[in-house]
């Protein structure tokens, strides 16, 4: 995860009307403020004018901490890192939504002309008791690197590189697994969730390995390990679907549904495994 | 996914926020997660939920008349016929019913807990995290945000639905038991009391339209070929409990039943 004090490209001035006309916003933000995890935090009001229609969120807080870096203010701590929505390193809450009011948008994937002039945005950090906040806008994720760490892996044989094609794969397996791969590891989920429970995010990983043949080795051990770390630090799962409509990578519902057959069957299975040692 | 570039020193990672405890034997190991909890009150759910239907359709035999539902009422103190002891099934039901509610509060309660502790800013009742600057939410509905309040509602229903018709406590002199069709007549022509019925009725099929599709979800039932069924059945299994369940103390009121 890199933190992020302003630096980046600055709005670019690529953002034209169909007249060639460069459009600008001019917005009143509300963004919290916070000096440390343990510090108490609170919203600060800014004046952005004259912000490029055609930047990024993430360029336009760019545009706001040069600003308060001219007028000896300490700029905005936020999270970012690759700013095409592929990372997960960005995400902030924008008017109350994870990313943003777009749907399937990260937040370095969402554009200021989807906002109106005159607009007011409030952007405060993504909150969960595990997700304290570093500074500012930024939240230590790594409760979900506890999760991966516990279960998110194959076993593989290493040596000569395997033939292509050597572990047939049923193409609707593929995609479904695909379709799992696609979460980003944001927390989105975690931030939209009133219980900030992280199983949309659990079941992507559990989707996305346990249904290959890469991954049945492992799947029974995976299905436990990982939902019982996922339970030490985040809250319980009570179907309100919020995380999939926050989720920038739309992984469906149905994953967590999967992810609770899974673990009941290792609950099962894992008796079974263990009592012939 | 974000990377960690260097292998955090252990005072600089986020501690979880609850500990493992010592691992009971097989299969209460199960209940002692949270993803097990979840599924005692789905499968607890699904069995309240088969003892409302029948109640309700049981309690039809009302616009039957005195007679047949006084009947019905014996049969069920009756079931079994001459082979087993008077009421037995009928206690054999009741304590199945008084353990899956156990159940089905005690781990919505322990569920909540864990949300609440998860969440900063919480709601007491609801567990719920509260944002400073607002959340706008997008799929939540009415029933899923309130489940937490209708739960103590029905329960505090049910407690005072046994006292009224089963104890008898408020009618007094005019209970007469096994007289249900009397009963019910004599307790619902009261406006309060037919208001009390009213309100937890409706919290009833509320609690019932996402509790029943969540049940779907957390016992795994899930299937592309019947997924948008899920929502459909659960609004059509709570509004039939609805209209039966209302209908009672409306047609007492109303002075259809007298």
């Amino acid at each position: 995860m890199s933190a992020g004090s302003g630096g980046g490209s600055a709005g670019s001035g690529n953002g034209r009307s169909g007249n060639g006309h460069q459009v600008m916003l001019r917005l009143k933000l509300r963004i919290w403020r916070q000096a440390g995890p343990d510090e108490p935090g609170g919203f600060l009001d800014v004046d952005a004018e004259g912000i490029p229609a055609d930047c990024s969120f993430l360029e336009m807080l760019d545009i706001v901490n040069e600003r308060l870096i001219t007028d000896d203010i300490e700029p905005i701590t936020f999270a970012h890192d690759c700013r095409e929505g592929i990372c997960g390193t960005c995400g902030v809450m924008i008017n109350g939504r994870p990313h943003g009011p777009e749907k399937a948008t990260a937040t370095c994937q969402l554009h200021m002309r989807k906002f109106r002039d005159g607009d007011e945005i409030t952007i405060e950090p993504f909150r969960a008791a595990s997700f304290p906040v570093v500074k500012d806008l930024m939240v230590d994720r790594r409760a979900f690197d506890r999760i991966i760490e516990s279960g998110g892996f194959i076993s593989a044989p290493t040596g000569t590189a395997p033939d292509a094609n050597e572990i047939p794969v049923p193409k609707d397996v593929a995609d479904f697994a695909m379709d799992a791969a696609a979460c980003i590891g944001c927390g989105a989920c975690v931030a939209a969730c009133p219980n900030s429970a992280a199983q949309l995010f659990t079941a992507a990983k559990l989707g996305h390995l346990n249904v290959l043949p890469q991954g049945q080795p492992e799947r029974w051990r995976r299905a436990e390990a990982m939902v019982e770390t996922m339970e030490s630090f985040f809250g319980s799962c009570t179907n309100h679907g919020e995380c999939t409509e926050a989720c920038p990578k739309e992984i469906s519902l149905d994953f967590i549904a999967v992810l609770n057959r899974d673990y009941l069957k290792a609950k099962v299975k894992n008796r079974r495994l263990a009592s012939q040692t | 996914m974000a990377q960690t570039v260097a292998p955090p020193e252990a005072a600089e990672r986020v501690p979880p926020l609850r500990r493992r405890q010592r691992q009971l034997p097989w299969p209460l190991n199960i209940y002692q997660t949270a993803v097990g909890k979840k599924y005692v009150m789905a499968v607890t759910g699904v069995g309240l939920l088969g003892f409302v239907i029948v109640h309700m359709i049981g309690n039809l035999h009302l616009y039957e008349g005195p007679s047949q539902i006084n009947e019905y009422a014996e049969a069920l103190r009756d079931l079994g016929g001459h082979l087993v002891p008077r009421t037995l099934i009928l206690w054999v039901m009741r304590i199945g019913l008084i353990a899956m509610f156990g159940l089905h509060i005690h781990s919505a309660w322990s569920l909540k807990e864990i949300s609440r502790r998860s969440s900063p800013k919480a709601n007491w009742v609801s567990g719920n995290k509260r944002y400073p600057g607002g959340q706008d939410y997008v799929a939540v509905n009415f029933a899923s945000r309130t489940m937490r309040w209708t739960g103590p509602i029905i329960g505090l229903y049910v407690l005072f639905h046994l006292a009224d018709l089963t104890w008898g406590w408020w009618l007094g002199g005019d209970y007469i038991r096994g007289d249900v069709y009397h009963n019910v007549v004599e307790s619902l022509s009261s406006i309060p009391v037919a208001i009390i019925y009213i309100v937890a009725n409706v919290a009833l099929s509320v609690h019932i339209y996402h509790g029943m599709w969540s049940a779907f979800q957390t016992l795994g039932v899930n299937n592309p070929r019947f997924n948008h069924l899920r929502r459909g059945l659960a609004t059509v299994i709570a509004g039939a409990i609805l209209v039966g369940n209302l209908s009672f103390p409306i047609m007492v009121q109303a002075g259809l039943v007298a």
